[in-house]
């Protein structure tokens, strides 16, 4: 369960920067840079995860592209959240009113300016729940590691359940495991989501 | 809506600015790209005997059939997954507690599991228990449990974002629960869930992949056969991805489009198409605010 737990923070954080970055990507006024984000998100949108880890896994190799299986893992799973999270946050960019990246704009700051010290900090409060599902989509997700030996909560429940010959005490525990991952996770969106909001 | 989101017409400074920052961010895409075929040159990925089953119809033909299985586990398990939803959001907005918490108990329980876990269970957990079947039923168990939650919360979206003028006019012109259900709220609540259920479709068909693990002969376990066959497994696996790509970049499409549609004909009221349930409602009020 702490594998889950590693695995789920270190990815989510990865995400979140590489899909706010893909996200300005996405919006920016600079075409290569527009179309490059578009690729990113639908490549990794559309491939399954678990083509993605083995693939990575057993197909990088062969060209002397090498990590532990832990890392492979998280850089696997940052990639597909960060296409995600990358689509979350350019909704909520499109959210934030216009008039504020007009006004940025009139102020004399650049694109990235604006975007830094305007847009994406009311976008960012906006988004709190829905990157929040995103996170909890996350913890499932990690159980693919289980795929390339990495031995989280889903790995470990079938090694039991093989060893003991009993799954369902095996199985049913881990279920327990990802409802006290996936509930609280729930819990505290909702208490960011409220402090995050904006009040007019 | 695209780059005019924060830039309006540029003035002549902007756009020169724009212009160098094109050119150097394509240069430096276009470097890496290079490096990047480069370097799988030179360890001989584009050798032409790596690539020389994948010309051959008989190699073809056995991906096809994982496709074929692929798509068949996810159009059966989709099917019942909707009855299982609708069963699902209908019990949770009945007028019956005991119905109502049990059918909340179903969803919350199932969302917060991986699917794969659902699918270990199934797979290799039941047969302990005396159950055999054919791994396909497993898959579709395993798919119909966890997307029946799903779908389940995505209707009960749906029900409940209809405005409830609606059943109370139903109720006023004499209609009982179920008539004012199935000929009034349900028809609209369709029309406004149809792209998330198509986006789920992808998601599931995505899904459909796990069936690996239980050695369900879909696309992803023949790739890796025919990628363990000929020596290549790293073109196989860019082969696999590409059908996949395929495939899921068109269901896509589609369910934007369908997004886009009813925006136009209905309003804001359709229910997000990335399964991220809040965007529709985040889009809605920047474009009220605007």
């Amino acid at each position: 369960m702490s594998i889950t737990v590693a695995l789920t923070l270190t990815s989510f954080a990865a995400a979140l920067v590489i899909g706010t970055v893909v996200a300005a990507f996405r919006v920016s006024p600079v075409a290569p840079l527009r179309a490059a984000g578009a690729a990113w998100v639908e490549v990794l949108r559309n491939i399954p995860l678990s083509v993605l880890m083995l693939g990575f896994y057993f197909g990088f190799t062969k060209i002397d592209i090498r990590y532990g299986e832990f890392a492979t893992a998280v850089i696997v799973l940052s990639a597909y959240t960060s296409s995600f999270v990358a689509e979350t946050v350019r909704a909520g960019i499109n959210s934030v009113a216009r008039g504020q990246a007009e006004a940025a704009r009139s102020i004399g700051l650049t694109f990235p300016q604006s975007l830094r010290v305007v847009v994406l900090p009311q976008a960012m409060r906006t988004v709190v729940a829905p990157l929040g599902s995103v996170f909890i989509a996350l913890i499932k997700n990690s159980s693919l590691a289980g795929l390339i030996a990495v031995v989280e909560l889903t790995d470990m429940a079938d090694r039991i359940s093989f060893d003991t010959a009993r799954p369902i005490p095996a199985f049913l525990g881990a279920a327990v495991g990802y409802l006290l991952l996936a509930l609280p996770s729930g819990a505290v969106v909702g208490l960011l989501e409220r402090r995050a909001a904006i009040k007019r | 809506m695209t780059a005019s989101v924060l830039a309006e017409a540029l003035g002549p400074r902007a756009r020169r600015r724009v212009a160098v920052v094109s050119v150097a961010a394509a240069a430096f895409l276009a470097g890496a790209v290079v490096v990047a075929v480069l370097r799988l040159a030179d360890k001989g990925q584009f050798d032409a005997d790596r690539w020389r089953p994948f010309t051959r119809w008989p190699v073809w033909r056995f991906l096809l059939e994982g496709l074929a299985n692929t798509l068949r586990a996810a159009l059966v398990a989709m099917v019942l997954a909707i009855l299982v939803g609708a069963v699902m959001a209908l019990a949770r907005l009945a007028r019956n507690a005991a119905l109502r918490g049990l059918a909340g108990l179903y969803v919350q329980f199932f969302r917060a599991m991986p699917l794969l876990l659902l699918i270990y269970f199934a797979g290799l957990g039941l047969p302990k228990y005396g159950v055999k079947v054919e791994p396909f039923w497993f898959l579709v168990l395993a798919l119909t449990i966890y997307n029946g939650a799903i779908l389940g919360e995505i209707f009960r979206a749906g029900i409940l974002s209809l405005d409830r003028g609606q059943s109370e006019a139903a109720y006023a012109i004499g209609l009982g629960y179920w008539q004012a259900m199935l000929s009034v709220v349900i028809p609209q609540a369709a029309r406004r869930m149809l792209p998330a259920i198509v986006s789920q479709l992808v998601t599931l068909l995505k899904d459909t992949s796990l069936g690996y693990v239980i050695v369900f002969p879909e696309l992803l376990r023949l790739g890796r056969r025919t990628g363990s066959a000929y020596g290549n497994t790293l073109q196989a696996y860019v082969v696999v991805a590409l059908i996949y790509f395929t495939v899921n970049f068109f269901l896509s499409r589609l369910a934007i489009h369908l997004e886009v549609r009813q925006r136009r004909r209905y309003g804001a009221g359709a229910i997000a198409v990335t399964g991220v349930e809040d965007l529709a409602v985040l889009s809605a009020q920047g474009e009220a605010r605007r």
